[in-house]
């Protein structure tokens, strides 16, 4: 499975609104965490440099307490970034697209275009699709098998996209509750 | 996958096919070849169709894809003259297609544009040749020209050992491949396939795929296809998705 990228998760559960780093690693685990949940240290760590970075801020006079006292909001650089992540289509690849599932879920937490973001990533894995079967075309056998493989993986990915595309109202409920 | 390669004078051989309608520019590079705007078509209480645009550039290979029921049949079949919109218009080069009656889409229909559907297409009861040369035949050719050019389909096919075999004597690729021929034995300038993989093995449908582009590309034919498969869908140049009637994603 494809690593999640555990950081533009944690901004964009900070984009729903503000809060401490003990709720985050939570709500973390509660969307995406299933498996393999976050520890501590790295979400101090992460939330430590998304700070450094501008993306997120430190709220009033809390800042000197313990690290679970400590409470961010996301700034407008933030924000930015997090739009920018969102409707960048993943690179398709032979496996699992976590971080779109990831992307799903942050966009219907925000109530931002998730459709959108299927849709594009929908013509990404097409695109990537073309270009292997262009390059079947003339090859020689083990070439085509090869891309056959990818194709078929690629297509495995899109045929989840389809489902997710058609039961994002469901899913939008579930993750609200 | 053993075929030779497509000569590509011969595919050539009426490049400057009539133009529909008064314009002789009507199918050059610069203009469509097909568009539909504004579209919208119900059938009785539901709604296939809410306000579709879309233009296809000549020699274009277009894949319309989408869930069932989403439209997408609907829709090629627009494009094809067989249905009218209920609003909106349909072009072919600058023929306006939606306000044609039956009997001039179907004339329309005949001398420009080629056809091949999932399956069942092929008559039962006439060979492999004889169902390709049935097109020429209905346009006015003699038997023996139709069946001369039918048989050279079939031949640049590799089916030229199967000419004389019935459909049921075929296996699925074969007859699908049969079905190309007989769409290309006219000279189309557009060709309609409503899920032409569908009934296919992932190899057949392959050589089915690989065998339409080849020639539609060799003989700049536009291909309009109809697919909610996605590896058939990744011949074609470009992909639009019908979603509840409306395109939902186009890539580039």
């Amino acid at each position: 499975m494809a690593t999640m990228d555990s950081s533009n998760a944690l901004l964009g559960l900070l984009g729903t609104g503000s809060g401490y780093g003990y709720d985050l690693k939570h709500d973390y685990d509660r969307h995406f965490g299933s498996e393999k949940p976050l520890a501590f240290g790295q979400v101090y760590a992460t939330l430590a440099r998304l700070v450094k970075h501008g993306l997120i801020e430190l709220l009033g006079d809390e800042a000197g307490g313990g690290p679970d006292r400590k409470r961010y909001e996301i700034t407008e650089a933030g924000r930015d970034r997090l739009e920018e992540w969102l409707f960048e289509a993943e690179v398709p690849s032979a496996s699992l697209q976590s971080n779109l599932f990831a992307k799903t879920i942050i966009a219907l937490l925000l109530g931002d275009d998730a459709a959108r973001l299927l849709d594009l990533q929908r013509a990404e894995h097409l695109q990537r699709m073309r270009e292997l079967t262009r390059k079947k075309q003339g090859a020689d056998l083990s070439t085509v098998l090869i891309c056959d493989h990818a194709l078929f993986h690629i297509e495995a990915d899109l045929r989840w996209i389809e489902l997710t595309s058609a039961r994002l109202t469901e899913l939008g409920a579930e993750v609200a509750r | 996958m053993t075929r030779e390669p497509i000569p590509r004078a011969e595919l050539l051989r009426d490049p400057q096919h009539p133009q529909q309608g008064a314009n002789p520019t009507a199918t050059t590079l610069s203009r469509p070849v097909l568009a539909v705007r504004d579209v919208h078509r119900s059938f009785g209480m539901d709604t296939a169709l809410r306000g579709v645009d879309l233009e296809v550039q000549p020699g274009e290979i277009l894949a319309i894809m989408g869930p069932s029921g989403s439209g997408k049949s609907t829709l090629l079949h627009i494009l094809a003259g067989v249905l009218t919109p209920d609003s909106g218009s349909a072009h072919y080069g600058s023929t306006v297609t939606s306000d044609l009656g039956e009997a001039a889409r179907a004339k329309l229909r005949l001398s420009e544009f080629g056809f091949i559907f999932q399956f069942g297409q092929l008559l039962p009861d006439l060979s492999a040749v004889d169902n390709v040369s049935l097109p020429l035949l209905i346009a006015g050719q003699s038997r023996e020209v139709a069946v001369r050019q039918a048989r050279r389909w079939l031949e640049r096919l590799g089916l030229a050992e199967h000419a004389e075999k019935l459909p049921s004597e075929l296996s699925g690729g074969q007859a699908q491949r049969v079905a190309i021929a007989r769409a290309l034995v006219t000279a189309p300038k557009v060709i309609f396939a409503d899920e032409p993989t569908g009934a296919l093995d992932s190899l057949s449908a392959e050589q089915v795929m690989l065998t339409l582009t080849e020639l539609s590309r060799a003989s700049g034919t536009t291909v309009v296809l109809v697919t909610h498969d996605a590896r058939t869908a990744a011949y074609a140049d470009r992909e639009v998705v019908v979603r509840d009637g409306r395109l939902s994603g186009s890539a580039r």
